[in-house]
This record gives C-alpha cells, structure tokens and sequence, in this order.
C-alpha cells in the first residue's frame, strides 16, 4: 500500500535538501500556477486522467523507488500511487490532504534569542510563500501576520508554556486570510490593525500607530511600531528588541513589495519609496529584516529561516537600488506579475465583509502570494 | 442540449467524475454527447483539460445551484 506522507515531512525534505522526486497529477494550468519547490526537489507533471488507461507511458519517466504523488486533494494521487505500484515501483507515497494541506502547512523555525532570554520565532508557510511571528517573553507571546490556520499558533505556544496576549498584522493582508480575529477570539489577545488599512473594517480593533509599544511579558520587550506606508497606506513595521526589524509586505530578501493590491498603485509608490528610501534608512544596519513573505526557494536558509541583515539588503537587494524616481515607478507599477488568487475578496473577508465557509476559504487562498513587484 | 445519456456525477470526490466519465465515453459512439453533473469543482478545469487532452469535445457547461453541468461530444 502506498504510504501517505504528510505535508510537515515534506517541509522538512525540503529544508534538509533531501532528495526528493515529486510526480505531480493535477491539470497542467494548476501546476504551472503553483507546485512544490526546493533545490533537492524533482518534479514531472502528468495528469492523472491522462493515466486513467495505466502508468506504462511515463514509467521511463520514473525513478523505480521513491516516488511522491501529489494532486490537489488527495484522491488522485492515491488512485495513481496505486498504479505506481501496481507496475513495480517501490517506496511510492501520496501527500496526505494534497497541495491544500501544503498550502496550510506551517514549519515553526526559530529566529534567535532576545536579550531578556525570551525567543522569537518564523512560522514558515513552505506552500505559499507567508511567513509570521511568535514572540515569546516569560509566559507571553504576541503573533504578528497570523495565517488562517490557528491551531498551529495555539499548540506551539502551549509547548512553549506561553499564553497568546497580543496579535498583530503589519498590514491588511490580500493574499491569504488573517487569522487575528480568530486567534482573539480564542485566546482572549488584544488584535492590533494599522487604523488606515482599517477604515472599513467591521470589527473592533486596538490602532496600531507609530510609535506604540507593545509589550510581551514582563520584561517588556518592546515591539516598537514604525509607520512604513507602501504596500499599503496604513502597512507598520515592527522593531523587536532593537534586533529584528519585522517589515511585512514592505521588504523582501530579494524583493519589496508591490503597491497595487489595494488598486492604488499610482498614489502609494512615492509612499513605497519613501519607505524604503529612507525611513528604513535611517534605521540600524544591524537589524535582522523579517518579512511576511517570501517568492523564491533561494530566500530560504539553511535552516528554514527566511532573513538578512537590513545593511545587507541595501548592498544586494536590487528593489532598494534604484536611483532613478521615474525608473523606480515604472519597476513597481508597470509589468507586475498577476494578482495573488481571490485577493479582492481576501481583502473584503480581512475587513469582516464577507463570512465564507472554511472550504471556500481554503479554495481563495490557494496559490503563491505575488506580493513582490517581481 | 439533448445528450444521447446522462452521467451522475454529483458527490462524488476527485478523481471519480473523470473516471466515470471516461468509462461512460468509452462506451458511446462517435459524435454522441455526453451530459455530465457533478458537485466537485475541481472538476471544471479538469474536465476540460481531460476533454482536450482526449480528442473529445466540451460542448457546453453551465453551474446552476452547485451542480456543475457538462456536454462533452465523443471525438
């Protein structure tokens, strides 16, 4: 019987660089949408009624042992999985819940130390590219940029004998649904918003304003709010510790971000430039950058990490180099890649306007995020 | 549309709808239609696809009240 393999093993193939060969069944517009990614990752696309008659025409394809299928569901891949094994290949595996559950798939890596001994950590969305915070301080901890799914928040942070006490998202998200009002609800947490990304929203909210401090346990470590407009009006950054510089969809390792989700390109570029042209500037070199996303494999470390010294980023980070005012507009208005899946509607269910079901949920938020401008 | 049959489809999971129909196919004639109602919405992409991938025709579809409609005409 094939073995069903859960999204969390993957995770981790994918960040030990172990080898990895990925027959993926879906259509072939889903998989050129989005696929499984990694540098020990080999991956072929056949869809499955394409093998409805038997697997014989791709076998040459195929290693003989050790295959992963993967189709959107399920229930593909193990039909497939079935003939793999029927035809001799050993060692053949489905992923368990399909590329929804590695949509959903959250990897906790941890980020370092603080300097009151408390501990942050980088929940790691492999399937699409998001990223958030926990930051842990004697007994509390505060989520920033929570994705939908809770439970992972909730259970890591009893692990850690934290109680959730803050949430916050830098920014009112469009490319996957916030999970802040939730975890509110379940843990009783104070839910911060930025008020200029929430003008519409339907909820009550604490204002993140430049320049608030946030506290976390006891020892007060501070998340400091910075007021960094851009890809957003109201899009805040965090300074954690006078170390980490949590920057949202603002800055990325190897791009920053695109100013059109909110169909206001034009009116926030010089906002975006200001953001990244100077108020980041004047902020230490040393601050270690966390952003809410990621686009590319290359992004993440060794260990999983996503991140880079903010001086660093001004040395490599081709986004933060562009001399010319006129040429920096056209970079982050004009030849944008396509709009993340559902984003308008993400937008209207971030805002409390829209209550879908769990399943059309899980359906909005399939793909990549294409928050970068490239 | 008038179909020369008419495959229930609705209920059923990835990749069951594909498998029914093809079998239904299998067994029709050249140029007959095949109507097709399913529930899965995976379905909708994957029957076209499958349809163009088979030298088949996707005639028509329609999505009334979460039933999805197919006319696919045997290639």
């Amino acid at each position: 019987m094939p073995k069903a393999m859960k999204a969390q093993e993957i995770a981790r193939k994918v960040i030990d660089k172990e080898e990895l060969f990925i027959l993926d069944v879906r259509n072939q517009k889903e998989f050129a949408d989005w696929k499984i990614e990694g540098d020990s990752v080999e991956v072929i696309n056949v869809p499955y009624f394409d093998l409805l008659d038997g697997v014989e025409s791709i076998m040459d394809k195929l290693p003989n042992e050790n295959v992963l299928v993967v189709c959107a569901k399920e229930g593909s891949s193990m039909m497939v999985a079935d003939l793999l094994e029927e035809a001799g290949v050993t060692g053949v595996s489905f992923l368990k819940g399909g590329m929804k559950a590695w949509s959903e798939y959250l990897e906790p890596v941890k980020v370092g130390d603080m300097s009151d001994g408390g501990e942050l950590y980088q929940f790691v969305r492999l399937g699409k590219g998001c990223l958030s915070y926990m930051v842990i301080s004697d007994g509390e901890a505060m989520v920033i940029d929570s994705n939908r799914m809770i439970q992972p928040y909730l259970d890591f942070a009893k692990e850690k004998n934290a109680k959730i006490v803050q949430v916050a998202d830098t920014h009112l998200h469009a490319d996957h649904i916030s999970g802040g009002r939730a975890l509110r609800e379940e843990t009783g947490a104070q839910y911060w918003l930025p008020p200029k990304d929430a003008t519409e929203v339907q909820f009550d909210y604490n204002k993140l304003e430049d320049g608030n401090e946030i506290t976390v346990g006891t020892t007060k470590v501070a998340a400091q709010a910075v007021y960094s407009p851009g890809h957003t009006i109201g899009s805040t950054s965090f300074i954690v510790d006078n170390k980490y510089l949590l920057t949202g969809d603002i800055l990325f390792v190897e791009s920053i971000g695109r100013p059109d989700l909110a169909g206001l390109a034009e009116d926030w570029v010089g906002d975006l430039r200001e953001t990244l042209y100077s108020r980041y500037k004047e902020l230490s070199d040393d601050l270690e950058v966390l952003p809410a996303h990621f686009a590319n494999m290359s992004e993440v470390q060794d260990d999983g990490k996503v991140s880079a010294p903010l001086g660093e980023l001004y040395k490599v980070n081709t986004g933060l180099n562009v001399e010319d005012e006129g040429e920096f507009r056209k970079m982050v208005t004009e030849n944008l890649p396509p709009q993340p899946n559902a984003y308008q509607e993400i937008r209207q269910v971030n805002m409390g306007k829209l209550t879908p079901e769990e399943e059309e949920k899980r359906e909005m938020e399939i793909g990549p995020n294409r928050c970068a401008v490239s | 549309m008038e179909a020369n049959k008419v495959l229930d489809a609705k209920g059923l999971a990835c990749p069951m709808p594909i498998v029914k129909t093809k079998k239904a196919m299998d067994e029709m004639n050249r140029g007959d239609i095949l109507e097709i109602h399913a529930t899965d919405k995976g379905a909708k992409a994957d029957l076209a696809a499958w349809t163009d991938s088979s030298g088949h025709e996707l005639v028509d579809q329609t999505e009334e009240e979460e039933v999805l409609k197919f006319w696919i005409k045997k290639g």
